[in-house]
């Protein structure tokens, strides 16, 4: 650890260049995760105020809105990082931070919440923030004519109520003990009401940049706003984002000195990308996963055997290496990333193992199995070439899987959901619960298993309320399990964030919930 | 004169016709693709609930029937309606971004239609010639490229290595001519490669395919230059189908460039489209759609009136 | 049989050429499967291995041999284009010699329906059929031959027109000749080289069009291998001076050269011309 340490005194003091410190460090055996984690912390000592940051993102639409509650792709989360607060945040080393609220504290029962609201914070209009704004931003997302896609997670709130200028009560229809990772969702933005109504179409926000111009799908012009609360935070005097959907294309503008950062980098050519004198790479590993879901209410896949003759019969590490090459980890069928507090680290890691397959295969009663499996790079990028590597790997074990390419254009409503096999992309939940109840409780809109397990869901609601960690540690535990033996879910891995930076952008350890530092690149990140 | 008057008199109603039934095509189309806007918006995150609520509002709940009239009411009344998506009035999302699509349609065939129209007229005056093969080769080789490949290969050479000119068409509203042009010069050379082969080689085979005739033998054997017959004897005859051609080319650098838009992420009406048509966002599609349309039976007209001028026995068909 | 062997060595070099090129693609996709080492879809070694032993021109983004995709692609993609192109110009060559030599209202309904046809935006079109029918290459072939179809015609109309207004067809009417035999016998014999010069370019058009929806997200599906699906999914490394994207569109160039070759040849030969004019 010395050499580590003396790299680090080197690089602090600006005798050592960010890539010979990665280098260096990566030739002492950190991975580029760590090497760029600590990068980020060494460099952390000196934020500098000034610039305009640039930013190409590999998302946007011509159709896209300012309102949080149709916030689609990254583009606009993005956007929507840099112009608005929520109540709480997933801080840049994945603990709960404070945002707008204060503060806050359950009954016992976990089932009413109190959140004490900052004094003195102001939008960008002028307005000064109050309960009422906070009360209009959750309605926003409720009742029947809400229209927002946060909407199944706020349905478990029962009634918001105002406790004087400065204090929101929510209570909740049920326990749950995660209700303040909850509102911290990006869609949760805190928005100005006006006669109790929020105001989501213009962009204004609490947020450390004003939105001075917008064209949907082109670009954006941000304004940093003098009087943001925050301190130590939003150091570009301007931001632009653009957007631009072409990976070549991004990676040329990074390269030319066009953009200062992007998203989304192709892995296939990262390497190759980090030999660059100019860029450097940045990854984080989070929650953020690959599945292929099984309707379990569909034959074959309704029986088990199957199912676990299929998870047997693909080979993870070869997927990751191809796929992915090896920018994430492999998944052991859940959904629940290592960084995830109770992450079950004791549960032996699924392989790739034929006779298990055949085994399954046979007490399923089946001498051989063919299967669809509808899949297209909408889901995933490579879902395609997944899928049919996933083929090869079956063939082995006497099944025999036709990959179905489906078209990109409407694949989350005409295939997810309804075909009886596909892939799906999940940018998974910073709480156990908040994932577990979005995508494998019964009953649940996106249970896209459609798998429905009495103790599982009666674990689900028990761990909800619970306030004592050991306990839920258990129930969590136990509920992997059942999802990993049982589940109509078949994850093979957890893929990284790969970005591009140039090596003028210096940041602190990244935010690893979500892509471009938990998308709040633009309010954490300066200028070297 | 009056015939041709006549003719486009009845051209440009067969035109309105046209646009009509292309907005029919169009609308039935996308009422055809599975799914609509709501659950497009939603993607992954779509409920029942939230795509009725989205429905209601936006009064996709609606017979399509009732929709279309809806919306070809507004039409006629000059109204292109508002984008289901963003509620922003169709007429301003579209008028930037039109004028950036013929901006650089524009570039790019003043580059292009000259070029093309030289190149043809040597290759085939100087038929078989080395001249003749390699202008082929080459213009054949760039069309083989398909236009992302192009314009990529363009980037490496004139933006990462010689740093000449951007990657990216950053265009907004209030650049300067030049600056603007230096700025769209990549996406028009891209658009360029890939029309120049088809014109200069039907310049040239519409030539050669006269050189043959009597009176061109004619012209030959009265001792005119080569040169002089094929400008002033052959070409003119030739023109019919090599304006045929052009204009499908222009039609096409309005129309077909959506992937040198994604490329050069320069912001014209072909992403647009593509965008709307994803989202099913169904008065932006038609705005779009008529857009083109009217663009290519204008052209179409144009070419029709041309190749009479220059044949007039077209104009006494039977 | 002999004459085409005279009409053969009194060929330029360029006819030459394109011929054998012609003949060597041809040859390739016939026997695709005792030429190559592998299967097509085979995973054989590691992703993007280097060129040189074993693997002649490396492996792909998911190990699988590069100059076995290759010759596979030729078979498929060559067949793709083939059947499309001639589906094309038989539905579109057709109705626009019947169009121009009847002329009339025959003329006006057909010229009209393509008018709006080729009214319709043909990518993003092609798009929202394949969308709503699905990507099959049955599909593929057909909705693309539907699409250049108005091309085609469009074309064989405007050269066609010209044809039938000269004196030679008059006469044939005023002898009170049928339309099949007015158009096959007068008719397209004069239309012949600007249809075949455009025969060559829409050929090779069809493989930019597959390569192009495949941009967007449809086209052929895998792990079928086909040469414009190469290009895209190996483009981003030429970027990097990496040349394997080039193999493929290489192969689709000197193809499209061939191609025409040939048919610049066709051209020059109908046209009556002697070489050394």
């Amino acid at each position: 650890m010395r050499d580590f340490d003396s790299c680090k005194d080197l690089f602090a003091s600006g005798k050592m260049t960010r890539r010979d410190f990665m280098q260096r460090a990566m030739a002492l055996g950190a991975t580029t995760a760590l090497a760029s984690t600590m990068a980020g912390q060494v460099m952390a000592a000196t934020p500098k105020k000034g610039g305009r940051l640039r930013l190409g993102i590999g998302h946007g639409s011509t159709t896209d809105t300012l309102d949080p509650a149709t916030y689609e792709n990254l583009y606009v989360q993005v956007m929507g990082g840099a112009a608005h607060n929520k109540l709480t945040e997933i801080g840049n080393t994945g603990d709960l931070v404070s945002e707008l609220a204060e503060s806050w504290e359950p009954t016992p029962d976990a089932i009413q919440w109190r959140f004490k609201l900052r004094k003195g914070v102001e939008f960008h209009s002028g307005k000064t923030l109050d309960a009422d704004d906070v009360v209009a931003s959750f309605n926003h997302h409720r009742g029947d004519d809400s229209k927002s896609a946060a909407k199944p997670i706020v349905d478990p709130i029962e009634d918001i109520k105002t406790d004087g200028k400065d204090t929101v009560v929510f209570t909740m229809k049920s326990g749950n003990a995660d209700f303040p990772f909850i509102v911290s969702d990006y869609h949760l933005a805190i928005l100005p009401s006006k006669d109790g109504k929020a105001d989501a179409t213009s962009g204004t926000g609490t947020g450390g940049y004003t939105i001075e111009k917008y064209e949907p799908g082109v670009r954006t012009a941000l304004k940093r706003f003098p009087n943001y609360w925050k301190s130590g935070k939003a150091h570009f005097d301007e931001a632009e984002m653009l957007s631009i959907v072409d990976v070549a294309a991004r990676t040329n503008a990074l390269t030319t000195g066009e953009i200062d950062a992007m998203d989304r980098v192709d892995i296939k050519t990262a390497h190759l990308l980090a030999r660059k004198p100019n860029v450097n790479i940045a990854e984080t590993s989070g929650t953020a996963h690959y599945t292929f879901a099984m309707r379990t209410d569909t034959p074959p896949f309704d029986n088990n055997h199957v199912r676990l003759a299929l998870k047997h019969a693909v080979d993870r590490e070869a997927l990751l290496k191809t796929i992915l090459r090896g920018h994430g980890v492999v998944g052991n069928d859940h959904p629940i990333g290592r960084s995830n507090r109770f992450h079950a680290d004791d549960l032996p890691q699924r392989s790739y193992d034929i006779d298990k397959a055949k085994f399954h295969l046979k007490k399923a009663g089946l001498s051989s199995l063919k299967v669809d499996l509808s899949a297209a790079d909408a889901a995933f990028a490579g879902a395609v070439d997944a899928a049919v590597l996933f083929k090869e790997h079956a063939a082995k074990a006497g099944i025999d899987i036709n990959v179905v390419r489906e078209p990109n254009d409407g694949y989350w409503s005409n295939v997810w959901l309804k075909k009886p096999w596909c892939a799906v992309y999940w940018g998974g939940r910073p709480t156990e619960d908040w994932m577990f109840s979005t995508a494998y409780a019964a009953g649940a809109p996106w249970n896209d298993t459609f798998w429905e397990h009495e103790r599982f869901n009666k674990l689900l609601i028990q761990a909800r309320a619970e306030l004592d960690e050991a306990k839920r540690r258990d129930m969590y535990t136990e509920m992997q399990r059942l999802v990993r033996d049982d589940g109509g879910v078949l994850v093979p891995m957890f893929n990284n964030y790969v970005m591009g930076l140039s090596t003028k952008v210096a940041h602190d350890t990244m935010g690893a919930n979500w892509s471009l530092d938990g998308f709040r690149a633009i309010e954490r990140w300066w200028f070297a | 004169m009056d015939q041709i008057l006549k003719m486009v008199a009845q051209r440009l109603a067969l035109g309105v016709v046209t646009l009509f039934v292309v907005s029919l095509i169009i609308f039935s189309a996308v009422q055809l693709l599975p799914g609509d806007l709501a659950e497009a918006i939603l993607g992954q995150s779509a409920t029942p609930e939230t795509v009725a609520a989205f429905r209601r509002e936006l009064k996709l709940d609606l017979p399509a029937h009732e929709r279309y009239f809806n919306w070809l009411f507004g039409i006629i009344q000059g109204d292109l309606g508002r984008s289901l998506a963003n509620q922003r009035e169709i007429t301003e999302l579209i008028g930037g971004r039109l004028l950036n699509t013929l901006f650089l349609a524009a570039l790019a065939a003043a580059i292009a239609v000259p070029l093309s129209l030289t190149l043809g007229i040597l290759a085939a005056l100087y038929r078989n010639s080395f001249y003749d093969r390699a202008v082929n080769v080459f213009t054949l080789s760039s069309i083989s490229f398909p236009e992302f490949f192009v314009a990529y290969i363009l980037i490496l050479v004139f933006a990462v290595n010689l740093g000449m000119f951007p990657s990216i068409s950053n265009i907004s509203g209030n650049l300067e001519f030049w600056e603007r042009v230096y700025r769209t010069i990549l996406p028009a050379l891209t658009l360029t490669l890939v029309v120049v082969a088809h014109m200069m080689r039907m310049t040239r085979a519409a030539i050669i395919n006269l050189l043959a005739s009597p009176y061109i033998e004619m012209a030959n054997l009265k001792g005119i230059k080569r040169g002089r017959v094929i400008t002033h004897h052959a070409l003119p005859n030739a023109l019919s189908p090599i304006i045929n051609v052009i204009v499908l080319n222009l039609a096409y650098l309005v129309v077909g460039v959506v992937i040198v838009e994604v490329v050069f992420v320069y912001p014209g009406l072909g992403q647009l489209m593509v965008d709307s048509v994803s989202k099913r966002d169904i008065p932006v599609v038609q705005a779009c759609s008529l857009i083109f349309a009217a663009t290519y039976v204008l052209l179409n007209l144009t070419a029709d009136i041309l190749s009479i001028l220059s044949n007039p026995r077209l104009l006494h068909p039977r | 049989m002999q004459e085409f062997f005279k009409l053969l060595r009194s060929s330029p070099w360029s006819a030459r050429f394109g011929m054998a090129v012609i003949v060597f693609y041809v040859v390739i996709a016939v026997f695709a499967p005792v030429m190559t080492p592998y299967t097509e879809t085979e995973i054989v070694g590691s992703e993007f291995e280097p060129w040189g032993e074993g693997f002649l021109f490396g492996t792909d983004n998911l190990g699988r041999d590069m100059l076995t995709r290759l010759v596979y692609g030729a078979r498929n993609t060559i067949g793709i284009a083939f059947v499309t192109t001639c589906l094309a110009f038989f539905i579109g060559g057709i109705f626009g010699l019947i169009a121009a030599t009847l002329g009339g209202w025959v003329d006006q309904a057909l010229s009209r329906i393509v008018d709006v046809m080729m009214a319709l935006p043909s990518l993003i079109f092609a798009l929202l059929l394949l969308t709503i029918l699905g990507t099959s290459i049955p599909i593929l072939i057909i909705v693309i031959a539907f699409l250049d179809s108005t091309r085609v015609y469009r074309l064989a109309r405007a050269v066609a027109m010209n044809v039938a207004v000269m004196d030679f067809v008059e006469v044939a009417r005023l002898r009170g000749e049928g339309l099949s035999w007015i158009i096959g016998r007068e008719v397209l014999p004069s239309c012949m080289p600007p249809l075949v010069a455009e025969f060559g370019l829409r050929f090779c058009f069809v493989f930019l069009f597959i390569s192009a929806l495949s941009f967007l997200g449809l086209g052929i599906q895998p792990p079928t291998a086909d040469w414009g699906s190469m290009v895209r999914d190996n483009a981003t490394l030429i970027t990097y001076g990496d040349i394997t994207p080039l193999l493929p569109a290489g192969a689709i160039a000197l193809l499209t050269v061939g191609v025409n070759f040939v048919v610049d040849w066709f051209l020059h030969k109908t046209a009556g011309l002697r070489d050394e004019q």
